[in-house]
């Protein structure tokens, strides 16, 4: 994959006449690890879901250059998984042919324990839950992925892990991480984005 | 385990002993039967081969047109949800199948198809309607968040159906056959009842009221319960047997 950057041009986005942000920049390079903080309501969700395409920003336009084949996945800020199928159908299911079965299951292996990979998600914990919406998103192909709060629901010792397993499969994709600790930025070894300051003082 | 089942049986024999009483009392065989009336005629009925044709045919029938509305309902109630002009133009006629009282549509299926396929076409026309929405209103209830995670993960069609439409349709079209399969054996027995077909459990009990044999009555019913129940029970097993299967991927 070439190297590539996401360039968000003078995006501007209102709810209800409510102005969330105006004319909103940012330039982001592929193979990097940003982490975006802000305040709750500050429109971290909405920037996420009109990069993914599910909504439509007011003004303003984002592309990437050079364009990509592959496109921008993402862990949403609730799961989002097919609670009747097991982990490895989850992830089998996103991945497509991309990942082989034996491949996927030494995968969630990593982060999951064995037992609960061929159970119904809907028998999983929280934080199973949440490992396995990231390891969706990590394990399909994409040229990026967003995560909206993706450690929300992990103990300590289990976010560690989890990072440690982001950077070492994120490889020269673009990582947009949003969260509320500072401690996440520097595990990480992120670039901290704190794009809304100027809108929140208004 | 047996506790229960001790007290469940327990609770049975009071009533079968209360039933007696009761017969015993009013000591009129064609008013009142007394359970010992209709095992006797229950065990009159067992060897003749009449007896099991017309259970064998009703079944077939009955079960013929629960199994057509259960899969043509689905797929109308898919295409409604689809093409919401469809559902337009199919709402009146959905509405008036609900609202015309069976009896009604008994006569005119007599006009136009004949006894013999009678039970067929009214336990399909009962049926239908409840599928057919409950379809429908399973498709609505769809996660919009798991519809956007197909589409961010580039979901095929096939993939979709699978693992969100299906799953989401498959509690509400439970529950309609849950319903359909009591209703369709009621309203085929009584539509049997008004036609008369030969060899029918319908035209069984139109012989015990001109003969006004009680006994009789009360075998066929018990009959009719036992094997609708065992009908509807074969089938959601069978269902969710299939559901199980749909939902192994890998």
């Amino acid at each position: 994959m070439l190297p590539f950057q996401l360039n968000i041009q003078n995006l501007s986005k209102s709810y209800h006449g409510r102005c969330i942000w105006k004319g909103l920049n940012l330039t982001l390079s592929s193979g990097r690890i940003y982490c975006l903080m802000g305040p709750s309501g500050i429109g971290k969700t909405t920037l996420f879901r009109i990069l993914l395409g599910l909504e439509q920003a007011d003004s303003g336009s984002f592309f990437l250059s050079p364009s990509q084949q592959e496109r921008l996945t993402a862990v949403f800020q609730e799961d989002r998984l097919c609670e009747a199928f097991s982990p490895l159908d989850n992830i089998m299911a996103a991945a497509g042919k991309a990942l082989s079965k034996d491949r996927a299951i030494a995968e969630l292996c990593r982060l999951l324990p064995s037992e609960s990979i061929t159970r119904p998600v809907c028998t999983l914990s929280g934080g199973m839950k949440r490992r396995t919406a990231i390891l969706r998103s990590l394990l399909a192909p994409s040229c990026g992925i967003l995560m909206d709060e993706p450690f929300t629901g992990l103990d300590e010792n289990t976010k560690y892990q989890v990072i440690e397993y982001i950077k070492e499969k994120a490889g020269q994709r673009l990582l947009l991480i949003s969260t509320h600790q500072e401690e996440d930025v520097e595990l990480l070894e992120g670039i901290l984005l704190r794009p809304f300051e100027e809108f929140a003082a208004k | 385990m047996s506790q229960p089942f001790l007290r469940k049986g327990g609770i049975l024999l009071f009533w079968a002993a209360v039933w007696q009483a009761a017969a015993f009392m009013i000591d009129n065989s064609i008013l009142f039967v007394s359970p010992i009336d209709v095992i006797r005629a229950f065990l009159s009925l067992i060897p003749s081969s009449d007896f099991w044709i017309s259970i064998g045919c009703s079944f077939g029938k009955i079960s013929m047109g629960f199994l057509g509305a259960f899969f043509s309902g689905m797929a109308a109630g898919a295409v409604a949800y689809r093409f919401p002009l469809f559902r337009e133009f199919a709402e009146p006629v959905i509405l008036l199948i609900k609202s015309i009282p069976v009896a009604s549509f008994v006569i005119l299926a007599l006009i136009w198809i004949g006894s013999q396929n009678l039970a067929v076409f009214i336990s399909f026309l009962v049926v239908f309607p409840i599928l057919y929405e409950n379809t429908i209103a399973g498709l609505e209830n769809t996660d919009q968040g798991l519809l956007e995670m197909a589409q961010v993960f580039s979901f095929s069609p096939m993939r979709k159906l699978r693992f969100i439409y299906l799953p989401s349709v498959l509690p509400y079209v439970t529950v309609g056959c849950r319903i359909g399969l009591g209703m369709s054996w009621k309203s085929g027995i009584a539509a049997e009842v008004i036609g008369v077909p030969s060899h029918t459990i319908g035209e069984n009990l139109y012989m015990a009221k001109i003969y006004l044999s009680t006994g009789d009555l009360f075998a066929w019913t018990i009959v009719i319960i036992f094997v609708s129940t065992c009908f509807e029970k074969l089938f959601l097993l069978l269902l969710q047997k299939g559901v199980r299967l749909c939902f192994r991927f890998s």
